[in-house]
């Protein structure tokens, strides 16, 4: 290889302006947010939230999330997935945890379908913050696709005690469907982080 | 035929997790090694945001957020390419950059930094490379602003980059620097990259880039993950 990769640094406290000005109540628009579904978009809707913590249990009220995922039928909008629609659904959300008093972040979305040579249905997370020099990705899966999840090549790559930091929780108190999926970045119940 | 995978994060090019100098580090790095993870199909995608996703102003944050005249500051023009680490343009890939105003102050409102905000200054701005991986925007330079990591600390003066390029293995954000920056050598996070790879972050200073009586001109390329040589194993 003849050149060498760009180290990364921190994202920092203050992306709000750049990287989600519209949440945050700058006037500049924003690429994306919280809302990758719209009234045309095809699928079971979904909320998937939750929240990210620090090794003391902090929640975290400066950390940037965001989320990549395949349509309903599990295409990714994306050249390399040769079944990609023109559907109109992006399926990239961002949202920074500073604004929701609980310091959630919350995505509207669709549930995505099984991909092309992939397990179960699934949606990517990468993770900045203030105090993380590197981001991070993980993954959330769905606790009602047991099945699927029993199958998919990578949480079955996991040691059994960690498969379950993966798995957002279905709340049966809601009438929608919501998914809760918390973020742990250390100590106990640490979430399986990738090296992608 | 799917594309090839990218190579790894080059971990001795990067910062590590955690780096205690940099206090924050401390409670938010994970403390269980990462899992590697062959890349698939949700690996070798990612957003694709081209020419059609800018503002006509997004490229000059000089003017994007002009209320009652100019920003203060001095003017500079920011250009560079995006390549793999093979040397190839990376073309059509985004660019989100935020920075400080030229007094050292962000406009997010968590930032209590007892300096002037410009009202004429957001401070945010887009651009998209070129077919030769060629970017630029004008800004007005950042100033140095202190932080409480340590002591009388404060940051070099520095630009936040934010890059997709073709897929989220290939995600990066990082921060540009200018060059001769006697902070540099005092900075926390610029320390904690690895010293043979710290230089890539600082920008050089470009007469060629430097437009005659308007901005000066700096310099910044880009190295994002190349692929792999061979196919990946199916």
């Amino acid at each position: 290889m003849a050149l060498k990769q760009t180290p990364s640094q921190t994202v920092g406290p203050f992306f709000s302006f750049g990287l989600a000005p519209e949440q945050y109540g700058y006037a500049f628009a924003s690429l994306a947010g919280s809302q990758l579904a719209d009234a045309s978009t095809a699928g079971q809707r979904i909320r998937i939230t939750g929240r990210l913590l620090d090794g003391e249990g902090t929640i975290l009220n400066d950390a940037l999330i965001e989320i990549w995922q395949a349509d309903a039928e599990g295409r990714y909008a994306h050249p390399a997935d040769s079944r990609s629609s023109n559907a109109g659904f992006k399926g990239f959300g961002r949202m920074g945890t500073g604004t929701d008093p609980e310091r959630r972040f919350i995505f509207d979305t669709v549930m995505p379908g099984a991909t092309a040579g992939d397990g179960a249905p699934h949606v990517n997370i990468i993770v900045f913050a203030r105090g993380m020099l590197n981001h991070l990705y993980t993954r959330l899966y769905f606790e009602d696709q047991a099945e699927a999840n029993a199958r998919d090549p990578v949480l079955q790559g996991l040691p059994a005690d960690r498969r379950a930091t993966l798995i957002a929780r279905r709340d049966r108190q809601s009438a929608e469907r919501v998914y809760t999926f918390d973020i742990r970045l250390q100590g106990d119940n640490e979430t399986v982080f990738f090296d992608v | 035929m799917q594309d090839k995978p990218f190579n790894a994060r080059d971990w001795s090019s990067h910062p590590p997790l955690s780096h205690p100098s940099y206090k924050s580090t401390v409670l938010r790095a994970p403390k269980i090694p990462l899992v590697p993870l062959r890349q698939n199909l949700s690996e070798l995608t990612g957003p694709v945001f081209g020419h059609e996703s800018l503002g006509s102003l997004d490229h000059d944050l000089t003017k994007n957020a002009r209320k009652t005249g100019e920003p203060i500051g001095e003017r500079i023009a920011v250009t560079g390419r995006v390549l793999d680490e093979d040397g190839r343009p990376i073309a059509n890939t985004l660019l989100e950059i935020w920075q400080a105003n030229s007094a050292g102050r962000y406009i997010d409102s968590v930032d209590q930094h007892n300096a002037p905000l410009d009202p004429n200054f957001l401070g945010g701005g887009r651009c998209v490379t070129d077919g030769e991986g060629r970017y630029r925007f004008y800004s007005v330079k950042p100033g140095a602003y202190p932080w409480g990591n340590h002591a009388n600390g404060w940051r070099p003066a520095h630009i936040h980059f934010s890059l997709f390029g073709p897929s989220i293995a290939t995600r990066l954000i990082t921060q540009m620097y200018f060059p001769g920056d006697p902070l540099l050598d005092l900075d926390p996070i610029y320390l904690a990259t690895p010293a043979a790879a710290r230089e890539r972050l600082v920008s050089r200073f470009s007469l060629d880039a430097t437009e005659t009586g308007f901005a000066l001109g700096y310099a910044f390329d880009i190295v994002l993950r190349g692929r792999q040589q061979t196919p990946m194993e199916t």
